[in-house]
């Protein structure tokens, strides 16, 4: 039996003034358990706590119930004043009376009335309440970032610069990401590689960062603060310690020229070697051999690259290699791509090289790019005089299987970016944008894109394009409305740019299903919360960084990768994790294994082993579910959804709350 | 070629009107404010577009032109200082130059000047004779 | 019914299950808005709507209960992501069959309120007394529990 200790507050007058305080402490005090019953003009001054100790002392309270606020305003205070006095914090329960009832009645009686109930349904609750630990989880201080675009790259130093160890891992054979395949960023135009390589040298210099590049996440275990991983480093066929990025093995290579092998980097504009690394400034500069294209592997005859390296780096015989890490927390900078374009025939990108997409023509502007930064159709390697810009290509579009409902907010300020660069290198080359908004939030953006129309006089239309059709002469017609004219358009084009919807990398959904993240519709990762937790997944020990999360330029990914890393340090910084006590608890004898909870367990915090139970003298093998208290943030859903009634919540368990009930019931 | 026939034709509206079509963003205030909307063919704001467009011809024989009753509320409320009644204004003159006989010496005013002429009106032909 | 008119004095027990996030902390918003509701209302409070067991409100009204509502965070809002909307699921069954079993629809309740609608709360309160009043007395659910 506990020995129940209640203190009604007079909270001033908030209280005292619409619930007779006495008469509660004289119809409380002989309810079951209760050996205490006092008031008091302020509980959670000094002076009230001071009172509570005393009592505790005194009569070896087990539970307190504290008559006062709102459970949210004082709650901490008083189980902070339950341990000073040796008892469990766990063991303190609030009956609201002020918020939920003095402030919002006028009839003292009534108000007294429900006060009582009220406190007796916390008196039977604490009846019920045991002692709670709150658990301890050690913390691995080292973190895994997975993708090695800017979002990865900047969390990773920023986590390494605070003196944490950072793995990348990269599925293809250089970091960089999108970025690296960028021209100039907007607003200010500066050249993307210039202001990125830096970047990535210092990623691979620096001592706390270690590079997994050409690797995939494999398997994870493990929750918050104790992951482990298993990444797959794909093999190379290049020795990596003794290759020196020569370069000798991929010029040399057969295929180079006659292998018709579409680089993914210049996105299929231009060919590739068998060997190769996906750009100049690749980080780290170590080819990788295709060995879906390689002759050698083909077919066993070449070997031109191992017989010409200076090094002796080539090793045809490597093989995948799977190695396990321990990490504290997981960052998820996994990207973006742009849709597949195969749905929209009426832009006719499949039927004319003329017609491309917008990273396409960032390859085609880029110095290092496949035209060497001359802009140039892919058909007949003329300059383009007149270029059709089309906006919106996929986005907005609330047809799934043809696009994506989000808008993908990148493309306006791009486009406009785009239309300069062009004028600025070109200045006879007419340009046409064809809109349906155009969406500039950001600092100086706005101006960014009236510069295009004012200076540049790029010619900007409300209207969604509804046909392109390649002429017999090579140009392209285009068919669009000028909807604030009122006026159908038909122009001539010899280029067209598909400012194509970006969707989360198609990777990722497998990724957040290894770590139990969650994910919308769209395969973008869901935030915690919306407003207040953006960059943490729901899942304890996951951080979002970059497009993973949602459309967002380079500037907002910088600085939400700035913003997970620190989520990341403040994790890692903790030698160990204090728990929730208020858990779920799964009941052996009652489990039956069916898998109910852990498929509406949002944290993936339920798993399931055999144990061996006693039932009824028999001693058996049985398939239960395990709670993982580290994971488990006691939100309850598995209790009520536990067809055997096995799960139980502790502070909130099923008897609690039906003991609750029938003292408001009474 | 004719881009540069129309580049030519903008720079000539450019001065005439003393306003940059370009800085228009369509936001349509002007035409919002616009008494005579109704009368408008074609409304203030799509006068920036026209003329970008190199529709001359159109706004040449629009009724608009002279159904804008200068009141200058366009002018007034334009967040991007477009002052789409000097594009209107700028398309009478066009108007009047196309008919030839488009200057008007200083000396002849006072015989063309009635007592309740607004002074609006005189600076108003002074910018369209005076160029 | 002529219990209703001959128990003019007729006051309705209700539960309320609110969930610790949203809707406990829009009562306490109430609360401290001042936003009156009928004393009536008993809050029990629970981490998330998703947490309220059938058998919480089985048991309510076995005990007498007039009406029970269950108040969670708006879809989409859940403290816990999901925890909603399975409460909103388990509650359309579980209402038809208490209607089934003879206890009407209206004396149960589903109602998504955040912490900053205290205004919400209070009329939602006021409004299913209202309702639970002109519904009167609830028959007494006998213990549904096989006795053996």
């Amino acid at each position: 039996m506990q020995k129940i200790g209640v203190f009604v507050c007079h909270c001033g007058t908030n209280i005292a003034a619409t619930v007779d305080v006495k008469k509660v402490v004289e119809l409380v005090r002989y309810e079951p358990g209760v050996v205490y019953a006092d008031d008091y003009m302020y509980m959670c001054s000094e002076a009230g706590q001071e009172k509570i100790i005393e009592a505790i002392k005194e009569y070896n309270l087990t539970g307190l119930v504290i008559c006062s606020c709102s459970p949210r305003m004082h709650e901490k205070t008083f189980r902070a004043c339950a341990a000073k006095a040796g008892l469990n914090p766990y063991m303190v329960e609030v009956a609201n009376i002020r918020e939920q009832c003095s402030w919002i009645h006028k009839d003292k009686e009534e108000a007294t009335k429900k006060a009582v109930i009220l406190a007796r349904a916390a008196i039977a609750k604490v009846n019920l309440n045991t002692p709670l630990q709150e658990g301890e989880s050690p913390v691995t201080k080292r973190a895994l970032v997975i993708g090695g675009g800017i979002a990865g790259i900047q969390t990773a130093l920023d986590i390494a610069d605070a003196g944490y160890e950072v793995d990348i891992v990269e599925k293809e054979p250089s970091i960089g990401g999108r970025m690296s395949q960028f021209d100039k960023t907007f607003p200010t135009l500066d050249c993307a590689s210039c202001i990125l390589t830096p970047k990535m040298v210092e990623v691979n210099q620096h001592p706390n960062i270690t590079l997994y590049t050409y690797s995939e996440v494999e398997k994870v275990s493990g929750y918050v603060g104790n992951f482990d991983v298993d990444i797959r480093k794909k093999a190379r066929s290049v020795i990596f310690d003794k290759c020196t990025g020569c370069g000798e093995c991929m010029t040399k290579c057969p295929l180079g020229k006659i292998g018709n092998i579409p680089s993914e980097f210049d996105r299929g504009l231009k060919n590739r070697p068998a060997i190769y690394m996906p750009f100049a400034q690749a980080v780290p500069a170590v080819p990788v051999i295709d060995r879906e294209n390689c002759t050698y592997f083909k077919t066993g005859k070449c070997g031109v690259c191992s017989k010409l390296c200076p090094s002796k780096a080539i090793d045809y015989e490597q093989q995948d290699e799977i190695v396990t890490v321990k990490y504290g927390a997981i960052v998820v900078a996994t990207g973006f791509d742009i849709i597949n374009l195969d749905k929209f025939g009426e832009y006719a990108y499949n039927e004319s090289p003329d017609v491309i997409t917008s990273i396409e023509l960032e390859r085609l502007m880029n110095a290092a790019g496949p035209t060497g930064g001359h802009l140039e159709r892919m058909s007949d390697h003329k300059q383009p005089k007149d270029i059709v810009f089309i906006q919106c290509v996929g986005s907005r579009c609330d047809s799934e299987e043809k696009g994506k409902p989000y808008c993908s907010k990148v493309c306006c300020m791009y486009t406009a970016k785009h239309a300069m660069l062009i004028k600025d290198h070109w200045p006879d080359t007419n340009i046409t944008v064809f809109y349906i908004d155009v969406r500039t939030p950001g600092k100086n953006f706005d101006e960014f894109y009236r510069r295009a129309v004012e200076q540049y006089h790029v010619n900007y239309i409300k209207g969604q394009v509804g046909k392109v059709k390649p002429q017999p002469d090579g140009s392209l017609l285009v068919q669009a409305a000028d909807l604030l004219d009122g006026k159908q358009i038909n122009m001539k084009a010899d280029m067209v740019v598909l400012a194509a919807a970006v969707e989360p990398n198609p990777g990722v959904r497998k990724i957040a299903t290894m770590l139990t993240a969650s994910i919308d519709n769209n395969n973008f990762l869901t935030e915690a919360h919306a407003k207040l937790r953006p960059v943490e997944s729901p899942t304890a020990g996951i951080f979002l960084s970059g497009m993973a999360q949602g459309p967002k330029d380079i500037p907002e990914t910088v600085s939400q990768a700035g913003a997970a890393a620190v989520k990341v340090i403040g994790l890692l910084a903790k030698d160990h994790l204090k728990t929730n006590p208020c858990t779920a608890q799964c009941d052996t004898l009652l489990c039956n294994g069916c898998s109910t909870c852990a498929n509406v367990c949002p944290y993936g915090a339920i798993t399931y082993d055999d144990v061996q139970v006693m039932d009824h003298g028999l001693r058996e093998t049985r398939r239960v579910a395990q709670v993982n208290l580290a994971l488990c943030q006691g939100c309850g859903a598995c209790t009520s959804a536990c067809p055997s009634g096995a799960m139980d919540l502790q502070g909130f368990s099923n008897r609690q709350i039906t003991t609750e009930v029938d003292a408001i019931c009474r | 070629m004719s881009m540069t026939q129309l580049e030519k034709n903008i720079e000539a509206i450019k001065e005439m009107s003393g306003s940059d079509p370009y800085k228009c963003m369509r936001c349509g205030k002007c035409t919002a404010s616009c008494p005579a909307y109704s009368e408008m063919d074609i409304k203030p704001h799509q006068f920036a577009s026209y003329i970008i467009r190199g529709d001359f011809e159109e706004l040449i024989e629009s009724k608009a032109a002279w159904k804008c009753l200068s009141c200058f509320a366009c002018i007034e409320r334009c967040p991007r200082d477009v002052q789409p009644g000097k594009l209107v204004d700028a398309t009478r003159q066009m108007v009047a130059r196309s008919r030839g006989g488009d200057y008007l010496q200083p000396e002849e005013v006072p015989a063309l000047l009635a007592e309740d002429l607004p002074q609006q009106l005189l600076v108003s032909a002074f910018r369209r004779y005076r160029r | 019914m002529s219990m209703n008119e001959e128990n003019k004095e007729f006051r309705p027990l209700i539960v309320a299950f609110c969930c610790n996030w949203c809707s406990y902390a829009g009562a306490d918003l109430a609360g401290s808005s001042r936003l009156s509701y009928p004393a009536d209302v008993k809050i029990i409070r629970v981490p998330c709507s998703g947490r309220v067991n059938p058998m919480f409100i089985l048991r309510a009204f076995e005990r007498g209960a007039d009406g029970v509502i269950i108040c969670g965070c708006h879809p989409g809002d859940c403290h816990y992501s999901t925890g909603n909307y399975y409460a909103r699921r388990r509650m359309a069954l579980l209402f038809s069959m208490l209607e089934y079993i003879g206890v009407e629809n209206g004396r149960t309740r589903v109602e998504w309120c955040s912490a900053a609608e205290g205004a919400k709360f209070s009329k939602t309160m006021n409004e299913f007394c209202e309702k639970i009043q002109s519904l009167g007395e609830n028959v007494r659910l006998g213990d549904l529990r096989c006795k053996n």
